[in-house]
């Protein structure tokens, strides 16, 4: 038999001859470890030798040198295959190792299903930023709806028609209140006496360290106690909101309430926000008595002024104005957390990382809802000269 | 035992119904009766469409077209408060079991009784005792759900969906994830129910055993032709039947390849 043996300049040991006989058969023996890892012989090279060795009919195997093997060999026969299926070549698997033919028919037995795969599409610019918008608007209706809808259940909630636990409501004051305090304890007394050095340091130039407590007075009780009670809870609340409402989703107890006929925004949302509503401004006005110590701290201890004297600094300081401004940002931010850790939780896929994903953004929504909110509020408060 | 599927009334009607998702048809076509006192199998391959008739026919999704009708009522064609009228009388066991975890069994029994009923918390209290102690549950009242095991969670959502006395359950799966011989007693239980209560049962399901066990009625969803290639008692089916794609699936593909 006339035959012309060629071998590939294999990287190795592991290498690939070809002898190809007049009939139309390709011998190929596979020779050394056909393992993942050690430099092996491309599928190319076979379809090469097929290509350039004139017409093959079939395609035979010769492994007495094989030694080890392992994927690697596999995915190497599959290629082949899968030529030898486009090509009309016949494949006679003979010649491999008996566990090799095996995996190899495994492969195979379910063909790919059609219209399955995924195509990866390149989409240029304009269709990009088409879907982008498209996808902002509809996620700008949802939320219109749920705050409808949120308000919806409140108005039942104060004609008393509203379903949901007692109970539930009082966990949750116990959750977003008392639970809250060691945080927001020792957030607003750092803050205080942030706002304490940050005063004293311009204050002492001019010798009015005194108005260091007007400084932090009225920087506390007219913002920031309420934007740092805000943003701990949005961090701390509102994620766990959309966490368990997120888990509620995924382990279908939300579809449980809906087939009862029970409404989600009443039963898990309502209770929610009527929570952080009622505990955000009682939060804000311990945090404003911790800054103002804070400040009293560094007033006291390092500015040397008298705790009397500082003390009625403060309060001459204050009004019940700037008070009251600081009373409505903490229920307008208890709102916001509320509604933004629900939508969220409530907008969850059923997966954990969507679970995952509802947490963070329900902190990022509420804190960018706190700030945009802080905004209005203070250019409201600017046009009214309050 | 036994009742035979055409002694009842029909008391679900499904009309040529397709449903899909965001453009993507799950099913087309289907069209099925089921009568009062079956248990009606909806079986059918993984991801074949099953659960998401069961979404259709328990008001959670909406068919892209087609009708369900309850006793003769357009389900989805009806204003809601009809449609949530028609609710009320399902009770439905989710593959999870779908408790809520914030409460404990009995209060999670007690929950749809609050909604619907005016009885006392006595009352309710009582209720929920039985229709646990229905489902081998006595004595596990103030349990939370993360306190059992996924069998006796099972149960309690039988439990649960069995509170209001409803005239269809909808199971879910109910063997998923369930060794044989909870799986054996639940396939019991759901006998039991369907025996003593006359309570119309649909099950979700691919578990060939409880198939046979407790199926006196089903549609199989093929889910290469995208529809329902049969339908009727199962256990006719794998005598009868000579769709091959049918005699795979009730064979575990011994047969029909």
């Amino acid at each position: 038999m006339n035959v012309n043996n060629r071998t590939t300049p294999g990287p190795s040991e592991n290498s690939l001859n070809f002898s190809q006989s007049p009939d139309g058969t390709l011998l190929i023996q596979i020779r050394g470890d056909w393992k993942l890892g050690n430099p092996l012989p491309s599928a190319d090279e076979v379809e090469r030798e097929l290509t350039a060795g004139g017409r093959a009919q079939r395609i035979r195997f010769e492994a007495s040198e094989l030694k080890d093997w392992d994927s690697a060999l596999l995915t190497f026969l599959i290629k082949i295959k899968e030529y030898c299926s486009r090509n009309q070549i016949l494949l006679e698997p003979e010649g491999l190792p008996e566990g090799a033919r095996r995996l190899l028919r495994l492969a195979s037995v379910v063909p790919e299903r059609k219209g399955v795969s995924k195509e990866i599409k390149t989409e240029s610019f304009l269709p990009f930023m088409g879907g982008k918008a498209i996808a902002f608007f509809r996620s700008a209706t949802k939320m219109i709806a749920f705050i409808g809808e949120a308000t919806i259940a409140l108005s039942k909630f104060f004609v008393g028609k509203a379903t949901f636990r007692r109970s539930d409501l009082l966990l949750l004051l116990q959750e977003c209140g008392a639970q809250a305090l060691p945080v927001v304890s020792l957030i607003s007394v750092l803050l205080g006496l942030i706002l304490g050095f940050v005063g004293a340091i311009e204050l002492k130039l001019f010798g009015a360290q005194l108005f260091v407590a007007d400084v932090v007075a009225i920087g506390m009780v007219r913002v920031m106690g309420a934007i740092m009670t805000g943003i701990i809870m949005a961090g701390r609340t509102g994620a766990a909101f959309a966490a368990q409402l997120g888990t509620m989703e995924v382990n279908e107890e939300i579809d449980a309430l809906k087939t009862l006929g029970i409404s989600p925004m009443e039963f898990l949302v309502l209770p929610r926000m009527i929570a952080l509503v009622i505990m955000m401004p009682l939060l804000c006005v311990y945090s404003d008595l911790l800054g103002i110590l804070g400040g009293l701290i560094v007033g006291v201890g390092m500015l040397d002024l008298g705790l009397t004297e500082y003390l009625n600094r403060t309060r001459e300081a204050l009004s019940l104005t700037t008070f009251g401004i600081g009373i409505l940002h903490s229920a307008v931010f208890g709102v916001l957390v509320a509604l933004s850790g629900c939508l969220r939780g409530m907008q969850s896929g059923r997966s954990a990382s969507a679970v995952g994903y509802a947490a963070t953004s329900a902190v990022v929504t509420g804190i960018v809802a706190i700030i945009v909110a802080t905004a209005v509020i203070t250019y409201v408060c600017q046009v009214l000269g309050i | 035992m036994g009742i035979d599927s055409m002694a009842g009334k029909p008391i679900i009607t499904v009309n040529h119904l397709d449903m899909g998702y965001d453009g993507f048809m799950v099913m087309r076509d289907l069209t099925f009766t089921v009568n009062k006192g079956d248990i009606f199998i909806i079986m059918g391959g993984s991801g074949c469409g099953k659960s998401t008739l069961l979404k259709i026919l328990i008001g959670l999704k909406e068919p892209s077209r087609g009708q369900v009708f309850y006793n003769n009522v357009s389900f989805w064609e009806t204003g809601p408060e009809e449609r949530q009228g028609i609710m009320k009388r399902f009770g439905t066991l989710y593959q999870s079991g779908a408790l809520w975890s914030s409460m404990t069994l009995a209060e999670n029994v007690i929950l749809p009784l609050e909604q619907y009923t005016e009885l006392s918390p006595g009352q309710m209290r009582e209720i929920a005792s039985l229709k646990l102690s229905l489902v081998g549950l006595a004595g596990f009242e103030d349990f939370y759900p993360s306190e059992i095991s996924g069998g006796m969670r099972k149960r309690a959502g039988i439990a649960r969906a069995m509170a209001l006395d409803p005239d269809i359950l909808f199971f879910d799966e109910p063997s998923a994830g369930l060794d044989p011989v909870s799986a054996r007693l639940l396939d019991d239980l759901i006998l039991d129910l369907r025996d003593s209560l006359g309570t119309t049962i649909v099950v979700v399901t691919h578990e060939l055993a409880s198939i046979f066990i407790i199926g006196n009625n089903s549609i199989y969803l093929d889910v290469d032709s995208r529809t329902m290639t049969a339908s009727g008692d199962p256990k006719k089916l794998l005598a009868e039947t000579k769709d091959p794609s049918v005699r795979r699936f009730l064979t575990r593909g011994a047969e029909g390849a």
